[in-house]
């Protein structure tokens, strides 16, 4: 979804400099869009980290979410057309003691019990850089569907599988999860890396 | 009025008295309650931090207690009063006054020592730093079991501390009660005094 099309450009005049000069190609890093574009589906050991700041500084609430599933479509004329699915379940969520996992699972976070999963459809997908993308799209958390925002970075790639970080801010209040403000934040800080293998 | 005279108290005393004992009785019942199991989870958050925010109004205003009573003159025993008992109501003033400081201190003690290392916002406006203890599991098990123990203590004994009161005013019609009810002026009580009493008029001080 990041793939840049100047990409492609840069990628010939690399391999072109490589031929001539030997040179190390650090600009060839990405890939040519048309190489890489393509259905993936996310990885089962992509990293999906969350933290929370607390008042006064100091640790806070951080964890990951061990269960998720998805995938994404790279267009291969415009990186603007291509999109992302997700789904998380938040059961899975880890931490760092049970009673911290058990809280987030309760009514008082995402209330498990009644909602099974976290999701995020794409809507627009926006390059930014060489390496670079905004995904923008709708999260549904606890029934509640709002528009989100997510930085995306390319940070490997081969024939069959592709990464990113991606990061987000994302306001708790607006799904109702309040809880524990103000003492814990009300911005929830998404830390992913995302491997998509080729479908 | 501010102070305690030789034949009651002032209103610092009395004040402190009840506004300690309020929150002594509102602490004990909201950490009964958000202890409850089947309580809805986000509820018993904002419980607990209500219950820290009140419970270091309780240890500052303790401390305000013991201070003062340190200070301050106590008034002379009523009258009828025997050496037995004036020693006994000594005794258990004393614990009380000790109860209301390290009760609320375990209670920061579990804050510090958890595990879940949440910070105490005293009433969302000031952070109070955690006590320097090592946070471990079995750490905050001893100081929770320590601070629930001693609570109920403090709640065995403000029973039968206020029993004794009801107990003084109702079977033994004598001041106990009403001296800490209505501020002292500094005059003598009006009341003839018996000469036992007279030779306790002396000004005592701890």
């Amino acid at each position: 979804m990041m793939i840049p099309r100047g990409q492609t450009i840069r990628a010939i005049v690399s391999f072109a400099l490589l031929a001539f000069s030997a040179a190390p190609a650090t600009g060839a890093r990405a890939p040519a869009l048309a190489d890489a574009a393509g259905n993936y589906r996310i990885a089962s050991s992509s990293v999906i980290h969350f933290s929370i700041a607390q008042v006064g500084g100091g640790g806070g609430i951080a964890g990951n979410f061990a269960k998720f599933s998805g995938g994404f479509r790279l267009d291969r004329d415009n990186i603007g057309r291509s999109s992302v699915e997700f789904t998380l379940y938040p059961e899975s969520v880890r931490s760092s003691e049970r009673r911290i996992e058990n809280f987030l699972r309760s009514s008082a976070v995402f209330d498990t019990a009644n909602y099974k999963t976290v999701t995020f459809r794409s809507t627009s997908v926006t390059q930014t850089g060489p390496d670079t993308a905004t995904v923008e799209g709708t999260l549904t958390a606890r029934g509640k569907a709002r528009k989100e925002r997510f930085a995306v970075t390319l940070t490997d790639w081969n024939r069959r599988s592709i990464s990113f970080t991606i990061r987000g801010s994302i306001r708790r209040s607006p799904y109702g999860i309040d809880v524990g403000t103000p003492i814990y934040s009300n911005v929830v800080e998404f830390d992913m890396n995302i491997r998509g293998l080729r479908r | 009025m501010l102070r305690n005279s030789d034949s009651g108290f002032g209103s610092a005393t009395i004040v402190l008295h009840w506004t300690i004992a309020v929150l002594i009785l509102g602490l004990t019942l909201l950490g009964f309650i958000m202890r409850r199991t089947e309580i809805d989870p986000a509820l018993q958050f904002s419980l607990y931090q209500w219950h820290k925010s009140f419970g270091f109004t309780a240890l500052g205003l303790a401390i305000l207690r013991t201070a003062w009573w340190f200070i301050e003159r106590s008034p002379a025993p009523v009258a009828g009063l025997g050496p037995l008992e004036h020693i006994a109501a000594r005794m258990a003033h004393s614990v009380l006054i000790l109860l209301a400081l390290v009760v609320p201190l375990a209670g920061w003690a579990v804050v510090s020592a958890s595990t879940l290392n949440i910070p105490s916002f005293y009433f969302n406006a000031i952070v109070i730093p955690h006590l320097p203890l090592a946070q471990s599991e079995t750490s905050e098990a001893f100081w929770t079991f320590a601070h629930a123990l001693l609570a109920y203590l403090t709640l065995g004994l403000v029973v039968l501390h206020a029993a004794a009161a009801l107990y003084h005013h109702s079977i033994r019609r004598d001041e106990v009660l009403v001296r800490m009810l209505r501020p002292s002026f500094g005059l003598r009580r009006s009341r003839t005094l018996d000469a036992h009493e007279n030779d306790d008029t002396a000004v005592e001080r701890k």
